[in-house]
């Protein structure tokens, strides 16, 4: 891996947002607008936004990062840029570490104005300190980018890509503890829920709220989420094939 | 001795079942400006794929420079021009270019050469997906053009150019050809004509090589007007 060439990498990947300002503003705004109706929603019973807000904002980044990224490494494979990128003296690491660097940075902006507006005009309350909370939503950030560059090479088309969302995301988002806490469901699902990833971003999510301190439970939580995270970039670097059919 | 740049030997490439490449053997000379002739679908740009090392092969070898192709000591000294034009459509023609440079080590300034030798001078700025069919396919040689490639590979990178800016093209690739250290051309076209623009050709149909000649030698050893009569009376001799 050469530094330079993550750099370039991470920078071109900015410079294609940064001309695509509508996208900045869906990936920032949107989510700062949900939350928001999520507060009103729930106005008169604050103890289901307290216990859902928290558990929303590790869910966010993780969706949209995949979105954009699955969409946005289809476009590198279908243009033939990612052909040319493989013909050149560019490493896989430098593609994904670019890709990493680009999109964390993206998902930490959105992390801190996301978590700012939650915790602080929303008044969510947060017992653990708020940068575990920042921490956890760019690490979730990652594992959503991990995985769409990795589902992007199951798709041919942008439709497929967009319909992975549910396909990969939404039964995550059903067992993560989200809607029923995950010891109350049944043993199977339980078991299922166990082994996805995002389940663990909402337990830290959870922890944060409730505990003041930084425990072992949330390092371990915050260990599995950079874990798959890591596993699902690996999966997507066999997915970039220097030769192809 | 003669000095290749490319040599293939015995090259089969089979895909979805179908034979693309049938055991094609062939050789680019260092410093040749050679012209890879052929209807379409006759596996032109497999065959160019295979030499850059993005193909998967069946049997045979590519050899380019000396050492197997796609090795990774090959990956600053190959360019790839692949008929679409393989840029970001989101970005400008100058951003494109500073990118592909850096991950090339290319020197700071080299986008500027390159945006001048293809002829984009002024459209630096300007969005690649804004640029007409021609001028995108500029962008993507101006990109094989950055660093010090030793060979390049073209496929059909003159296709709805203008003429007076294809000539200039095609000088340019002379020119760089016949320089002290010379960059060696492997330049697919179905278009016939463009044969007189090449010092080397290599006719091909079908998945097989027909001839691998210069285009004086193929005309006077077939008695043909042009490359075009050259060809036919090369088919009709094979069958």
């Amino acid at each position: 891996m050469s530094l330079r060439r993550t750099t370039a990498t991470a920078r071109r990947v900015l410079e294609q947002l940064r001309h695509d300002p509508r996208t900045i503003a869906l990936m920032l705004v949107v989510p700062c607008v949900l939350i928001t109706l999520l507060k009103w929603v729930f106005d008169a019973s604050p103890h289901v936004f307290q216990s859902i807000g928290a558990a929303l904002l590790g869910i966010f980044p993780f969706i949209v990062m995949f979105l954009v990224t699955s969409v946005g490494m289809l476009r590198e494979r279908t243009s033939g840029t990612l052909e040319r990128l493989l013909t050149m003296p560019l490493s896989k690491g430098d593609l994904l570490g670019g890709y990493a660097l680009a999109f964390g940075t993206v998902a930490l902006v959105q992390a801190l104005l996301v978590s700012g507006l939650t915790i602080g005009p929303l008044g969510l309350s947060v017992t653990g300190p708020a940068w575990a909370v920042v921490l956890v939503a760019v690490l979730d950030a990652l594992l959503g980018m991990a995985l769409g560059l990795f589902t992007s090479a199951f798709a041919r088309t942008e439709f497929q890509a967009v319909q992975f969302l549910p396909a990969f995301v939404l039964p995550q988002f059903l067992l993560c503890g989200l809607f029923t806490p995950r010891d109350q469901m049944q043993t199977v699902l339980r078991w299922i829920s166990d082994v996805m990833p995002l389940s663990y971003a909402v337990d830290a999510m959870d922890k944060i709220t409730s505990q003041s301190s930084v425990s072992g439970g949330l390092v371990a939580d915050m260990a599995i989420i950079a874990g798959a995270g890591v596993l699902a970039l690996a999966l997507g670097a066999v997915t970039l094939r220097r030769r192809t059919e | 001795m003669m000095n290749y740049a490319v040599e293939v030997h015995d090259l089969r490439v089979v895909r979805g079942g179908q034979v693309v490449l049938q055991d094609v053997t062939a050789q680019v000379q260092t410093g040749s400006v050679t012209g890879l002739l052929g209807p379409s679908g006759c596996g032109k740009t497999t065959l160019l794929r295979s030499v850059v090392g993005v193909q998967k092969v069946a049997g045979g070898e590519v050899r380019v420079l000396g050492t197997a192709a796609g090795s990774a000591v090959l990956r600053d000294r190959i360019g790839y021009v692949t008929q679409a034009p393989s840029v970001y459509g989101d970005l400008s023609v100058m951003e494109n270019l500073r990118y592909f440079a850096a991950v090339l080590g290319a020197p700071r300034d080299d986008p500027e050469r390159v945006i001048a030798a293809v002829g984009l001078g002024g459209k630096e700025g300007a969005r690649a997906d804004r640029l007409s069919g021609g001028q995108q396919a500029r962008v993507s040689l101006a990109a094989a053009l950055l660093g010090t490639p030793k060979v390049l590979v073209l496929d059909e990178p003159t296709v709805g150019l203008d003429p007076v800016l294809r000539a200039e093209l095609w000088s340019l690739f002379h020119r760089l050809a016949a320089a002290d250290d010379p960059v060696t051309f492997l330049i697919s076209s179905h278009v016939m004509d463009e044969a007189s623009r090449c010092t080397r050709l290599l006719l091909m149909r079908e998945g097989r090589i027909l001839a691998s000649d210069t285009p004086e030698e193929l005309l006077a050893r077939t008695g043909a007007g042009d490359v075009e009569g050259a060809f036919l009376r090369l088919v009709g001799a094979a069958s």
